[in-house]
């Protein structure tokens, strides 16, 4: 493999790591506070639709991406209103926001485009556009590094570069920040939250409603970066995949990184290489695609080490006496 | 007492859960720099109390001055604005914070943690030396003991400028030690001109710390008197509302031939932590032994092997006759067929099905014996009919067979429980804390049962890790630290400051004082410097 392929596969790394990563900070947020979410997937569908559809009527990206926070956002207060004030079970809350946005979204994109469920397909403004940084043409001849700047770093979309400064903005906010040391308790002891007079309610509702802006930028991100418009089921269990990440970075933003990326990796690989030929028999393209799903299966049982969720996730705090 | 305001006053404080009346107009004053203590059976509604004073609940009826001004408590916020802090009977840390950030939480000083985190440092230093409160600022909670967790919790109320301390049961889950260390610095505090309320249902500690000391029954005061006035005795008669005997009236024991055997018991937990030691007991007919030992220092795992719940190695000799330990025979049904019985630590987990009626209960563990059997059924009838018969020798109430069993109170599920184990003449019988949340009538039920059992020839192991009991109710006794033996000895040489040596892990002068004790080598020498 030479030095360009291998770039153009990292390349394709973070585009395709960049939802993953955008929705497993956002899981970070709200499981840090002590609330699981495995509704990640049906609020990144529901953003996909929305920006999509909006940007399509609308001809801007930018209202589309608000529209895409928008509908995660609504979809993230009906978990919270489910699982923070009514005290529900949070896996059923998710659950049924995964079925919601599967059947919303296409129901009301056939009502609104008739194409068969997907939005029109988005041109121009409608898209977000690769940024070229500074200097990456002229540099673009320097040996080696000049190509990884060019191809790896630059031409990305915003939103690509919102999602990497988020990492280290997430974990300031987590361990330097009085906001965080709440949140990160009320995850693991909300009694001694409230007995310090802090509400758990709110520090709930806070932490899932930045679990729901995150997720709604993920979405559009799909619909407006990745892909030119929203065609049904486009999330194709990503949110699925940002929980395993989840787990296998612990929740610590840092390695949060590194597991989606790795999944993104898998992905960019799968879609490089759709048939590896072992000389004897050859690999099935099936098999590629499949990897980041087996990957998480095999995280989610558990063979990658110990790890310790935040002690009350799960749990919906009852004042005792 | 003219002059100064009390630091707490409450009036007429009314609260009632549904057709439960908790509080019933209830008055108490606290004068500022003295501790005074709240006594009462639990359900007395203590716990309600308190929570009335720190915002948990609001009370019905009533009010609460605070240094003379009526102070309104909606929330825990508004507690601790008027200078009230309070440890809770189960601490509430964040396991995995550093006691730095467990004391800074909710009581920051801005958005950023830089700035509180080296303020919280200071302050801490400086409490530390005040009150003798010493803890490693950047030890994780989860790493330190419970001694030093209640320590942070008492830093967290000091921290949030708190001059009246409410504890709840705090010594339940510390050594005498630590306890002694909790009381320096109760006192220190005091001297201080801090105001303190102690919730406890121990007397010991009641006349040892408190000024003042306040009784609880079924929801109402139903008397103060200055701590130095009055004696144990009146006290646990206020509480009760009867005479109650504080010593267990008990004969010199008949021991008889060793009835079992211990010898190199280990078990190592499913984490690879090994519970058991090389563990060495006997005990003979007529005979009760006692362990004692802070709770987790290997005493569970030894009720639970000798109860069949859980595998070891080493062996076990039951009148002689081996016991299997890990094969097909390690089960609680053969062990209670060889007539082992066990009252477990935790009777609402392991004793009873909470939501199944009591007949039910007292038949499980024995309802495949062949006398309750009706040709392929189960005879219903007579194990009512037994159970009524167990419920009124016992004193259940209500002696009602049909009723759940998590509609009876504490003392009565115990009752249940121990109805069901005793009353089978058990060659064995094992019992673990069995007056854990049970009210003084009860203990004293509960207490004499098995020393009737004992006197008719059964052996008995006791764990508990309340140690008036253990030596009260004992005829030897055994110390377990870290799942080894520390040391044994009759109970009518021991002493509280021996044994809360050997509780800790510690040899030493203290317990080579205490005539007929073997202590065993695995104990340190010296005392170790508190942390």
């Amino acid at each position: 493999m030479d030095y360009m392929t291998l770039l153009l596969i990292l390349d394709s790394t973070v585009r395709l790591g960049t939802p993953l990563l955008l929705a497993c900070l956002a899981g970070l947020f709200s499981e840090r506070a002590g609330i699981f979410d495995i509704g990640l997937e049906g609020k990144m569908l529901a953003a996909a639709f929305f920006s999509g559809a909006v940007a399509a009527v609308s001809g801007s990206v930018w209202l589309g991406l608000l529209a895409g926070i928008g509908a995660s956002l609504v979809l993230s207060a009906l978990h919270g209103l489910a699982s923070i004030t009514f005290r529900g079970n949070q896996l059923i809350s998710g659950v049924a926001v995964n079925f919601l946005a599967a059947g919303m979204t296409v129901v009301i994109a056939q009502d609104w485009f008739h194409q068969g469920g997907r939005t029109p397909s988005l041109m121009g403004g409608g898209r977000f556009t690769p940024i070229t940084l500074p200097f990456a043409e002229t540099l673009q001849d320097v040996p080696v590094i000049g190509p990884l700047y060019y191809h790896l770093i630059s031409g990305h979309t915003a939103l690509v570069y919102l999602a990497f400064a988020c990492v280290p903005a997430t974990w300031w906010l987590l361990y330097r920040t009085r906001f965080g040391l709440r949140l990160r308790a009320v995850g693991e002891n909300p009694a001694a939250v409230d007995t310090a007079g802090v509400s758990v309610v709110g520090l709930r509702y806070a932490a899932v409603a930045i679990c729901g802006i995150l997720c709604g930028i993920a979405g559009a991100y799909l619909a407006t970066a990745l892909q030119a418009g929203f065609v049904k089921d486009m999330t194709a269990g990503r949110g699925y995949i940002a929980l395993a990440a989840l787990i296998f970075a612990k929740w610590r933003p840092w390695y949060a990184l590194s597991a989606t990326m790795l999944f993104g990796l898998l992905q960019a690989v799968a879609l490089r290489y759709q048939n590896i030929d072992l000389g004897s028999f050859t690999i099935p393209v099936q098999v590629m695609d499949a990897l980041p799903y087996i990957l998480t299966v095999v995280i989610l049982a558990g063979f990658v080490g110990k790890a310790i969720p935040p002690r009350a996730g799960g749990e919906p705090y009852i004042k005792e006496r | 007492m003219t002059g100064t305001a009390p630091a707490i006053e409450l009036r007429g404080i009314s609260k009632a859960f549904g057709p439960v009346q908790a509080n019933k107009d209830i008055s108490i004053r606290v004068m500022p720099g003295t501790i005074h203590g709240i006594i009462g059976e639990n359900g007395a509604g203590k716990s309600t109390l308190m929570s009335i004073l720190y915002g948990f609940y609001k009370a019905d009826k009533g009010e609460i001055f605070i240094h003379g001004q009526k102070t309104v408590i909606p929330d825990s916020q508004a507690a601790i604005a008027a200078g009230i802090g309070m440890v809770f009977q189960h601490f509430k840390l964040v396991e995995n914070f550093t006691v730095l950030e467990n004391v800074i939480l909710g009581a920051e000083d801005g958005r950023l943690l830089r700035p509180s985190l080296a303020r919280a440092r200071k302050e801490l230093k400086r409490l530390a030396e005040e009150y003798e409160l010493n803890v490693d600022p950047d030890a994780v909670i989860e790493d330190i003991g419970v001694g030093m967790q209640q320590r942070v919790e008492i830093l967290k109320a000091l921290y949030r400028q708190a001059d009246i301390l409410i504890l709840d049961e705090p010594t339940g889950v510390l050594t005498p030690a630590e306890a002694d260390h909790l009381f320096r610095i109760l006192d220190n505090l005091r001297n201080g001109g801090k105001t303190i309320i102690l919730i406890t249902h121990k007397l010991r500690e009641i006349m040892e710390i408190t000024d003042t000391v306040s009784v609880m029954r079924r929801g109402q005061m139903t008397a103060t008197v200055t701590t130095a006035e009055t004696s144990p005795e009146e006290l646990a008669e206020l509480m009760v509302g009867r005479k109650v005997l504080l010593r267990v009236d008990k004969a010199p024991a008949q021991p008889g031939d060793v009835v079992l055997a211990v010898e190199n018991l280990n078990v190592t937990d499913e984490k690879g932590v090994q519970k058991l030691r090389d563990v060495s007991l006997s005990i003979r007919a007529g005979e009760i032994l006692g362990i004692a030992g802070v709770a987790g220092n290997g005493q569970s795992e030894l009720l639970e092997v000798l109860g069949g719940m859980c595998t070891a190695t080493g062996r076990i000799t039951l009148n002689g006759d081996d016991i299997d330990l890990s094969g097909r025979q390690s089960d609680g049904q053969s062990r209670r067929a060889r007539g082992i019985a066990h009252v477990p630590e935790d009777r609402q987990r392991e004793g009873l099905i909470m939501d199944f009626h009591a007949w039910e209960n007292v038949a499980f563990g024995y309802h495949t014996d062949p006398a309750w059997r009706r040709g392929p059924l189960m005879d219903n009838a007579a194990l009512q009919a037994d159970t009524a018969r167990k419920m009124e020798k016992f004193d259940v109430r209500p002696p009602d067979p049909w009723l759940a069993a998590k509609n009876f109170s504490g003392g009565n599920q115990q009752k249940i429980v121990v109805a069901r184990e005793i009353e089978r003449n058990p060659t064995l019988l094992l019992v673990g804390q069995p007056t854990r949340g049970v009210d003084i009538g009860a203990i004293e039920f509960i207490h004499n049962q098995i020393v009737a059992l004992r006197d008719q020839g059964a052996a008995v192991l006791l764990v508990s890790v309340e140690l008036d009991e253990i030596l009260s109710l004992s005829d030897r006794v055994v110390v377990m630290f870290d799942g080894q033996i520390m040391g044994d000895g009759p109970a009518s040489t021991a002493n509280q400051i021996g044994l809360g040596c050997l509780m800790a892990g510690m040899g030493g002068a203290d317990t080579t004082a205490m005539a007929g004790w073997t202590i065993s080598d695995a104990a340190a020498p010296e005392l170790m410097q508190e942390g």
